[in-house]
């Protein structure tokens, strides 16, 4: 076959390109799982958060978290009876094993448990020099560990603080919302140990999800619903003070 | 290492992502963009009085843009991935756009526009250097060694084209820079539609700043008298975009202040504790309106020629030391403050680390080193190039 030069330059990207996604393989896939049919996101009822720690330990221990870096983890909040937008919050090792008693006697005190929102619009995803963050066709936000760069710009972006880096892999982590674990039918570790059902995983496409009658019956608030990220994790009980 | 923390930051936000390294970074793009933004002064707009500064300044982009990515390439996790962003770049991100914006550049703007200047230059030395010289020279040339007329005027209306095609993309180069701050909506420290226009005009600042002063330092090394007509028409320039720059600035504060949102109290505390010495004293007294203050007494008041060097070097260093305080007080300070507004957490400076300041100031020394080089190897001195032409016109004429 002849080819000239210029027909060799063009090739030769196409080439690269085609060669990048041979290397890519295929995604591993969970036999009678299909993607297209879920829409993840969770419910956290804050009014029956006890910060136990429960779902804290047993994430760390599902996902081998590293010390110190956190994909969920459990803030305390005291409010004042006239002081809202002064909350005083402490998250001692991101709540894993409990909290001390209360040093204040006034005002409120309760439980907020935090992971990644799974925005449908997320800042995170948007701002990947490489795509190598992405929300899956079933609505998780996931990170390809063999293609990101390790640039931190997601956890920039992230309004929730609930990306890191982890310092061994140099790359981000990030809640996956357990997807190893949802796809084969089970649910997340967390939802798993919460002893008060304070979690509840929810798949807002399966219309018998009871997280549509919770939705229906109950005032539900996302965290900075201002900044629109489309955030998939629903709260119930949630103070105006929380941020 | 136990890091300080007061207040409450979510557990993930105690340690910076970013180090001094991405200070850096934007610091030597600005630099890049400034001086090149200079040079077009005398090539497109026909500003004769900085013509001594024309070549000098081209060179100087050039060496700060050959290291403006090594912080980033140090500072990521995995290096050897970054050739990704060329292969599968995300086009939603402002990041992803920074390779190709960089290759435009470097290699559409700068150095075409540096070879066609010099092209004569290397011709010349092509012919009437020896040894390895000779071979370098040569393979600058790329092969052409046609140095008529009619094909230095060509060489001369194509640099100004790409003269005209690098303003726009030395602003896009900057101003980019200034995006990918001023685009991340969850830090309110960062999010400004004004960061972009900012970041460029501080660019703008620095960059005729540095050229001003190594113009000055190196007539002193060469034992050559300073141009004054060049100097106080540069440092003109200075003044008038510092007042630029300075006033939008100061737009972004008082309508910080004015508005006051939920993010005011958590950013107004961290001015007057973390940054109070980084802000207030050194990049907006010490680095703004000190070196505003004595370029303006040069404009209005009639100094002698040493008072005037004087304070061109003393108000050139303090610009710097100014912007490069600016950058610090971006990128760090906007990692001090926690997302909740609640707490803050300190940066910790490594010293001979991948991030830590060794590093910083090995990079902050190479562009010099590589101007030196490229100094040498390409004189921007018009006397020097007389003699050069000189000299091949004899060499020619031997032959």
């Amino acid at each position: 076959m002849n080819m000239t030069r210029r027909q060799l330059l063009i090739l030769l990207p196409a080439a690269a390109v085609a060669w990048k996604s041979i290397l890519a393989g295929t995604p591993e896939t969970s036999p009678n799982y299909n993607m297209t049919e879920h829409w993840w996101g969770m419910l956290v009822d804050i009014t029956k958060c006890i910060g136990c720690g429960s779902c804290v330990r047993a994430c760390q221990m599902e996902n081998q978290v590293p010390d110190g870096y956190f994909r969920t983890w459990v803030e305390r909040y005291h409010v004042s009876d006239f002081d809202i937008e002064n909350p005083k919050v402490d998250s001692p090792d991101g709540g894993k094993n409990g909290f001390p008693p209360s040093s204040f006697s006034d005002g409120k005190n309760f439980f907020v448990p935090k992971m990644c929102n799974h925005c449908a619009d997320s800042p995170c995803t948007q701002v990947c020099p490489v795509g190598a963050t992405f929300v899956s066709p079933d609505g998780v936000v996931l990170v390809d560990q063999k293609y990101c760069l390790g640039c931190r710009y997601c956890v920039q972006a992230c309004p929730y603080g609930c990306r890191f880096v982890d310092p061994k892999k140099e790359t981000a982590q990030k809640c996956t919302l357990c997807y190893h674990r949802i796809t084969k039918g089970l649910t997340t570790a967390c939802c798993e140990n919460c002893p008060t059902g304070a979690r509840q995983l929810a798949d807002l496409k399966n219309p018998n999800d009871p997280i549509h009658e919770f939705l229906k019956t109950h005032a539900v608030q996302v965290l900075k619903p201002y900044l629109a990220t489309r955030s998939k994790l629903f709260y119930y009980g949630l103070d105006g003070s929380v941020r | 290492m136990q890091i300080p923390v007061e207040g409450f930051m979510y557990p993930n936000e105690v340690e910076l992502q970013w180090s001094v390294l991405i200070v850096l970074y934007p610091f030597l793009t600005g630099l890049v963009a400034g001086a090149f933004i200079l040079a077009s002064l005398e090539r497109v707009f026909m500003v004769k009085a900085v013509k001594p500064t024309y070549r000098l300044a081209l060179l100087t982009a050039l060496a700060f843009l050959i290291v403006a990515p090594l912080p980033l390439q140090l500072h990521l996790g995995h290096p050897e991935r970054s050739f990704e962003m060329y292969l599968t770049p995300h086009r939603s991100s402002a990041m992803a756009m920074f390779g190709f914006v960089y290759l435009w550049y470097l290699l559409a703007v700068l150095v075409v526009e540096i070879w066609l200047d010099y092209r004569h230059d290397i011709v010349v030395m092509s012919q009437c250097t020896t040894g390895w010289k000779r071979l370098v020279y040569r393979a600058l040339t790329l092969g052409s060694s046609n140095i008529s007329e009619r094909s230095l005027h060509i060489d001369e209306r194509v640099g100004w084209l790409v003269t005209v095609i690098g303003i726009p993309s030395a602003f896009l180069l900057h101003g980019y820079v200034g995006f990918i701050f001023g685009s991340v909506k969850a830090n309110p420290w960062w999010s400004s539609p004004l960061m972009p226009v900012v970041f460029l005009f501080s660019a703008m600042v620095s960059g005729i700043a540095i050229v001003l002063l190594l113009y000055m330092l190196m007539c002193r090394i060469r034992r050559e008298p300073i141009d004054m007509g060049c100097v106080d028409t540069v440092a003109k320039y200075l003044f008038y975009t510092f007042i630029i720059d300075f006033s939008l600035e100061m737009l972004d504060l008082i309508h910080r202040i004015y508005e006051a949102d939920e993010s005011f109290r958590s950013l107004d505390f961290m001015v007057h504790t973390r940054l109070y010495l980084s802000q207030v004293v050194i990049q907006i007294l010490l680095g703004t309106v000190l070196p505003i203050l004595l370029i303006g007494a040069t404009q209005v008041l009639k100094l002698a020629e040493k008072q005037r060097k004087w304070i061109y070097v003393v108000a050139g260093c303090l610009t710097m030391i100014g912007i490069f305080a600016m950058r610090w007080n971006v990128v760090i300070g906007g990692q001090l403050f926690s997302k909740s507004f609640l707490g803050y957490t300190t940066y910790k400076m490594g010293f001979a680390t991948r991030e830590g300041l060794l590093t910083a100031v090995v990079l902050t020394v190479l562009p010099f080193v590589i101007l030196w080089v490229l100094v040498k190897l390409l004189p921007p001195w018009p006397e020097k190039n007389s003699a050069l032409s000189s000299v091949a016109v004899a060499a020619h004429g031997a032959d």
